[in-house]
């Protein structure tokens, strides 16, 4: 029984399936969502012709909570139930929080992890669901515009965001109940957004001062390829500090006192933001509050006064601007353009000094709110395979040294910040004590010499270590960072060949039990049972594998396998097809990975061939000019 | 299925055993072989193959960083040649050259003290540079061949080298200070 079509090698048995993709940016102050239709990358608006989502989510007791300007608009009303600028709170710990959150109106609560909780009347909700709420509003919207369900997303985090982060807003969207094709960075995006890789060659750099991170990014282009050198950023400098510095300035002045009152002071800030927009375009503004100290207040702000305010908050983003071009080994005058990204790249003052210091006038030509998810959503559509012939590449970096704590409470450096990504390194190690059978591996991230000054990642505990004399065992620890930036560990006894088990304790994360409660309890999924949702999820991997290995077959089986090689195959792919369309999820996974298994060696071969057409592309190029 | 041999990095990149690098074919190839591996291409595949394509493309990143460097091109050719180069157990008679490398550090340590820092600074930067290059030039001929007593010389150089790349991290520590200083 062949249930694998075949078909000539080179010709796709299923006419060209359009796959529905999309772009996100996740953006501390708004966010949007993106996508690629009849060729161009657009912006999706809401029903009332939205295209900014403010990442605004207000819980509310026995009601679905409320996400975007509805709750906003209640934000004065009702401080303590609706959150803002949770991407601030993304990947910390409790005691970031409160130092980052000092003067934010939540309540601040430890889990039972080290991921803080915030307290609401809908119960104490974790940032990670938090963002997750924004997530679906916006999948929402996708499916609703394109008439279909997503089949993947691109989601950008900040350049300078570290591994729990990426990870915390991975967790997000698998809570919110979508596919990540890839995590990509917000500069990067910009460029892509920009086209610089058609015909454009050379350095650029991308400026990213979002409402609440900051991003420089150095890249060179090349054909098609986009390859970031360096990264340096702050993940908390933003337009909402901006806003802060205003609304201290109104308190000041206005004689109203630091405990005003949750309420107050959320008026105070969209207030502050209201004024900051507002000289953009002129060189004074009238500020009005019915808080002053006896009662009304009105007063000026002039530009001049607004940008001392704001200057240092400027001249604190061009520290890491020269550490980016260091790490990239690239003088200033070699830069030939600066991409401005983010909303609060229209502060004339960011212009003016972004633009004295590359010696280069700014480019401003896509909205720089949308640039992002514009971005994403081409890359989106390239992933989802929806344009087979695009020879665009992103080669990104890992924004901070990864290191493992040594004794003394200092970090080792295993990986530098700024290499390119997918990378690893394997260290030795061995053991202390006779006959010890588990070690353990703090693994932190920054670029500090204290283990204390440096973020900590996880800590990772080797086991199974075969018994031996004290400092005879061998252990090659891998770590691997891939493509999102995100970090693996694996680990073997190399004298006995033995695989040691690995138990990860995030720092500030969540472990898979706790995202498998949250998805339990979810709104989404609450319907269903565990199980039901565990099938759905072999099934639609299932078919990826078997989708997968059809096209592989198709391409290169004839080539590359012999007949009783092809025949294993095909007989693990027809148990697959078989045990799919039954309801045993663990069945499922078990064919999968007897395919997986059948496949290695073709999949070796398929990857050895690849590497040699790229070669052989080159010796007829050189032999012909 | 025959188990393919592990290809050294100059050989997965098509280039001649050598210290020689031509750079600009070395970027080429870097990225055709990034675009035929890289993970991006295999979004849609199954584990096996994502994984396989993270590796490779891992590979093809650490092949590449140690082909475009210098130092890391000249210790990987000792390596090739069987030579076990481990800096912490070498050290350098050559007494002269220590003496500079002290005076070296003492100037990169008065610079804050200097009427202009960074100029200072940048003239310590340009001479360092200098001499890294001055050993990058003559270590190649020393590495082309299997001379054992040549490659021993070449591993005496490559040593000198990472001496001064210490001493440029160094300089850009010093760098930092100073313009944190001014900030």
């Amino acid at each position: 029984m062949a249930l694998i079509q075949i078909s000539e090698p080179g010709q796709s048995t299923v006419p060209h399936q359009h796959r529905l993709a999309a772009g996100i940016d996740l953006g501390t102050t708004n966010s949007l969502v993106a996508s690629v239709r009849s060729g161009v990358a657009r912006t999706l608006p809401d029903a009332e012709g939205r295209h900014l989502l403010p990442s605004v989510v207000r819980y509310r007791a026995g009601q679905p909570p409320q996400v975007g300007q509805a709750a906003l608009d209640v934000a004065v009303d009702d401080p303590l139930n609706t959150i803002a600028s949770v991407k601030r709170l993304m990947g910390r710990g409790i005691a970031d929080v409160r130092h980052i959150g000092a003067g934010l109106p939540w309540e601040f609560i430890s889990g039972s992890s080290a991921m803080p909780l915030i307290r609401t009347v809908a119960g104490d909700v974790s940032p990670v669901e938090v963002s997750a709420e924004i997530l679906r509003n916006l999948k929402r919207r996708a499916e609703d515009t394109l008439g279909g369900e997503l089949q993947g997303v691109v989601i950008t985090v900040p350049a300078y965001f570290d591994e729990a982060q990426r990870q915390a807003t991975k967790d997000a969207a698998r809570l919110a109940g979508l596919n990540v094709l890839r995590l990509l960075n917000e500069p990067t995006a910009a460029a892509v957004a920009y086209g610089l890789d058609r015909g454009s060659e050379g350095v650029i750099a991308i400026y990213d001062l979002g409402g609440g991170t900051f991003d420089i990014s150095i890249l060179r282009l090349n054909h098609g390829v986009f390859e970031v050198m360096s990264t340096a950023g702050d993940t908390a400098l933003g337009g909402d500090d901006m806003d802060r510095a205003i609304a201290g300035w109104i308190m000041e002045q206005a004689g109203i006192r630091d405990d005003a009152g949750h309420s107050v002071l959320r008026h105070l800030m969209q207030l502050a933001r209201a004024v900051k927009e507002a000289l953009t375009d002129r060189d004074q503004v009238e500020v009005h509050t019915p808080h002053g100290v006896g009662g009304q207040w009105s007063g000026v702000l002039t530009r001049e006064a607004f940008n001392e305010l704001v200057r240092p908050l400027v001249e604190k983003s061009l520290g890491p601007c020269r550490r980016a071009l260091r790490d990239a080994g690239v003088r200033t005058d070699e830069v030939q353009a600066v991409v401005m990204v983010g909303g609060s790249t229209r502060v004339p003052l960011v212009r003016q000094r972004v633009a004295e210091f590359f010696r280069a006038e700014p480019m401003l030509d896509i909205d720089p709110d949308r640039v992002v998810a514009v971005g994403a959503a081409i890359q989106a559509d390239i992933l989802a395979g929806n344009k087979p012939d695009a020879d665009m590449l992103l080669l990104d970096v890992i924004p901070l040294s990864l290191g493992l704590e040594t004794m003394g409470g200092l970090a080792e450096r295993i990986i530098p910040r700024n290499t390119t990504i997918p990378t690893a390194r394997a260290q030795e190690f061995t053991t202390f004590r006779d006959g010890q059978t588990a070690m353990s591996l703090h693994v932190v991230q920054g670029e500090r010499e204290l283990v204390e000054d440096c973020r900590s990642l996880a800590r990772f505990e080797l086991r199974d270590i075969p018994p031996m004399v004290a400092g005879a065992a061998r252990i090659r620890v891998t770590f691997q960072v891939d493509a999102d930036g995100l970090l693996s560990v694996t680990a073997e006894e190399q004298t006995q060949g033995v695989r040691s088990s690995i138990g990860i304790k995030p720092s500030y994360g969540l472990s898979d039990r706790e995202i498998e409660t949250m998805l339990k309890d979810s709104i989404d999924s609450a319907a269903e049972d565990r199980d039901a949702r565990r099938l759905r999820e072999e099934q639609v991997e299932a078919d990826r594998v078997l989708e997968a290995l059809r096209a592989a077959l198709a391409s290169d089986g004839d080539e590359l396998l012999d007949a009783a090689e092809r025949a294993t195959i095909d007989a693990t792919a027809a148990r697959l097809a078989e045990t799919r369309s039954g309801t045993d999820y663990r069945a499922i996974k078990q064919a999968i990975r007897d395919v997986e298994k059948a496949s290695s060696g073709f999949v070796e071969r398929r990857m050895n061939r690849s590497i040699r057409k790229a070669m052989a592309g080159h010796a007829i190029d050189e032999f012909s000019s | 299925m025959t188990p393919e041999s592990v290809p050294t990095y100059f050989e997965l990149f098509d280039l001649p055993l050598s210290f020689d690098v031509d750079r600009q074919r070395l970027d080429t190839r870097f990225r055709d072989l990034q675009r035929a591996v890289h993970p991006d291409r295999f979004v849609n595949a199954g584990d096996a193959e994502r994984r396989a394509s993270v590796q490779r493309a891992t590979h093809i990143n650490e092949a590449y960083q140690t082909l475009k460097d210098p130092l890391r091109r000249g210790r990987y050719l000792l390596e090739l040649a069987g030579i076990d180069h481990n800096d912490e157990h070498r050290t350098t008679r050559d007494a002269g050259f220590l003496m500079e490398q002290m005076e070296l550090r003492e100037e990169l340590a008065a610079v804050r003290d200097a009427p202009d820092p960074f100029a200072a600074l940048g003239d310590i930067q340009q001479r360092i540079g200098a001499e890294f290059d001055r050993l990058a030039d003559a270590v190649g001929d020393l590495l082309d061949t299997t001379d054992p007593v040549r490659l021993d010389a070449a591993g005496e150089l490559l040593m000198k080298m990472q001496f001064y790349r210490r001493l440029q991290d160094e300089a850009v520590e010093q760098e930092v200070l100073l313009e944190d200083g001014l900030a």
